[in-house]
């Protein structure tokens, strides 16, 4: 499905400074004698002022790993430092959370698939709860609420109460909660997964929109690729509580057999016959505007069949992929294969039976 | 029996009455609503999970609760006797009262927290919130509409027990109709006992509906008064909301989740 045309710019915000590092985030679970390990050493690193990206089926840990990340969830062991604390050695013993915890997470925002809003207080109640925690003035509380309210476009609900709320109007109270104690960092748990497509998309264009402003480093979860292909700058793929594939999504675009390249920008087509070879071509900015595929033809005398191609901007930039077919093996196609990657291109050759496209996340959709 | 010879009596009955429930209710209050707190805390996944005082705790509550009223009564006339020096009369009876009424009183306060969603709790947690915060700002609040059901529900019970309190000399309406209506035969003024029990616990829910309606409506999708508040404060700018956040005009909204 393309994306209706770039969301944003390109991005400036990022910096090489790591604010969320994960180093051999483990997990275990433990019920009833059972045990599951929901995180199996992550290391994660995410730099500050970008949108990173965290994709993998469902049950592949997630969810675990954002909670790790402010500790809601006790890691079994590994080191989790945001903005240069070491919160895992602030982590007292049993479920309750030490004083110089409570005041790390309070400079770490979350957002929630369902909201989690607290309907017996009005909408701008809601955005003062955390300033009401860290102690602020009542006028003051107000002052920024209503400020906050203002940025995420709400202004005229401030004394609505959620229930009174679209589903849209409720994640934007959301986050303009999370961001009321001027947090560097925004966690977000899969917040557009309870939303339409459109309110989704203007969400996701607020997330953006507040990590370019703002500055604000956000980590979010999803199981759409839309929202990476939207608004991340890096990404990272998981499976079975590690983390396979990861990295800036451009060089994962440019890293040959990437699955989450393939994900974020799948083409399809089978080869009309065996002894074919089955060809994927990424173009990258100019690359896309040159006539490769007729000169590929030209050139070397072949007929080429073109199986399966899109366009598609990914993070604001324009990529086109494209999935062609030359006759005879690989071994006959060395040479035309090494043409189109002198012009710059980056080709895969295509496993002649790919796994199905979609089937990394077929599970992640509920 | 004359009205002017029951006048007086069922006015001072009724009072024992009032005061029994009024007391035994701040009573039941004071000890049901912390125990009912601490229930939810210390169980398993709670924010001061701690097996052995939630087992203990349950444990009396249960013991409190499976005992018949009557029984407890009798068994709690030293203990009453110990604590406001006498074992009959209204006062005695608050302290039964209060002692029956906080097991049943503590378990409608924890089924009443364990409805807020868990979600709600992680929210105020990753706000840098701590159990207060989360006793306080989350689950009493959230829970307000069902605790002031479970209230109204052992207000109700209180009556009724402070009636059954009058079987054995605690004063009150119940003490009348047992001591007039059935010892003496005087089947007008039993008759006009219970009417005023059925008056005084029909109050009683009514006031608890009429709360708990209340407190529900605020979350619910009624029509706020934006509109008109705004008119009454031109002084504040319209409200802009594609000024810093060129937000997308939201799809009709046809989908609502909740
Ligand atoms: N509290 C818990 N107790 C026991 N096991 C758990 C608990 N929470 C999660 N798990 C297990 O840990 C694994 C990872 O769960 P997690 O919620 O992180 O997955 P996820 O990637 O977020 O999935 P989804 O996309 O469905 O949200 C799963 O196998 C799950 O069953
Ligand atoms: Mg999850």
């Amino acid at each position: 499905m393309p994306v209706p045309g770039p969301l944003t710019a390109a991005h400036s915000t990022v910096t090489e400074t790591p604010v969320i590092t994960t180093t051999g985030l483990t997990k275990v679970y433990r019920s009833r004698g059972r045990e599951v390990t929901a995180l199996d050493g992550v290391d994660l690193h995410v730099r500050e002022g970008e949108v990173y990206g965290v994709v993998g089926q469902s049950g592949a840990g997630k969810s675990t790993l954002i909670r790790c990340v402010n500790l809601l969830e006790r890691p079994s062991s590994g080191t989790v430092t945001v903005a240069g604390q070491d919160l895992t050695a602030l982590a007292g013993r049993g479920n309750r959370a030490g004083a110089e915890l409570r005041k790390a997470r309070s400079r770490i925002g979350m957002v929630f698939q369902h909201f989690n809003l607290l309907s017996s207080r009005t909408v701008q109640s809601n955005i003062e709860l955390p300033l009401e925690i860290l102690g602020v003035s009542g006028k003051e509380r107000e002052r920024k609420a209503l400020e906050l309210l203002d940025l995420v476009g709400l202004a005229d609900k401030a004394k609505a109460y959620p229930g009174q709320l679209s589903g849209g109007q409720k994640q934007r109270v959301g986050i303009a909660r999370a961001l009321a104690g001027d947090p560097k960092v925004l966690l977000s748990d899969e917040s557009t997964s309870a939303l339409d497509p459109e309110t989704t998309r203007s969400i996701l264009q607020l997330l953006r929109d507040l990590n370019q402003q703002l500055g604000l480093t956000v980590l979010l979860i999803t199981h759409e690729m839309e929202v990476v292909k939207t608004i991340c700058d890096s990404a990272a793929l998981m499976k079975g509580g590690r983390v396979v594939e990861s990295g800036t999504v451009s060089e994962l675009l440019a890293t040959p057999g990437s699955e989450l390249a393939a994900e974020l920008f799948p083409v399809g087509g089978e080869p009309s016959g065996p002894d074919r070879t089955v060809v994927d071509v990424t173009f990258h900015g100019d690359a896309a505007t040159q006539p490769v595929i007729s000169q590929l033809s030209r050139t070397y005398n072949i007929d080429i069949s073109i199986l399966g191609a899109a366009m598609d901007t990914v993070c604001g930039k324009q990529v086109g992929r494209m999935r062609i077919e030359l006759p005879g093996r690989f071994e006959e196609n060395v040479v035309p294969i090494g043409f189109l990657r002198e012009q710059g291109l980056q080709v895969d050759v295509a496993d002649v039976n790919p796994a199905p496209a979609g089937a990394l996340l077929k599970d992640g959709a509920k | 029996m004359t009205w002017a010879e029951m006048q007086p009596l069922l006015r001072d009955a009724s009072l024992d009455t009032l005061f029994m429930v009024w007391w035994s209710t701040l009573y039941t209050i004071l000890g049901g609503l912390p125990l009912g707190i601490l229930l939810v805390l210390t169980d398993r996944g709670g924010l001061l999970q701690n097996t052995v005082v939630n087992k203990a705790v349950g444990v009396v509550v249960n013991l409190g609760r499976s005992l018949p009223f009557i029984v407890l009564m009798v068994w709690l006339i030293p203990f009453s006797r110990f604590v406001v020096g006498t074992s009959i009369g209204p006062s005695a009876a608050v302290v039964a009262l209060a002692i029956g009424a906080i097991p049943f009183f503590a378990r409608l306060v924890e089924t009443a927290l364990r409805e807020v969603d868990h979600g709600l709790v992680e929210a105020v947690q990753s706000m840098g919130g701590g159990t207060w915060t989360v006793i306080f700002k989350v689950l009493l609040p959230q829970a307000l509409p069902s605790v002031i059901a479970g209230l109204t529900t052992t207000v109700i019970a209180l009556i009724g027990y402070s009636a059954m309190a009058g079987a054995v000399g605690g004063g009150g309406l119940g003490n009348l109709a047992i001591v007039y209506g059935y010892q003496r035969s005087e089947t007008g003024l039993m008759n006009i006992t219970i009417v005023l029990l059925i008056v005084i616990v029909t109050a009683v829910q009514l006031a608890g509906d009429l709360a708990v309606r209340t407190l529900a409506r605020r979350g619910g999708r009624q029509a706020a008064p934006v509109g008109l508040r705004r008119l009454w404060t031109p002084a504040r700018p319209a409200p802009k909301p594609a000024a810093t956040v060129p937000a997308q005009a939201e799809a009709p909204e046809a989908v609502k989740s909740s």
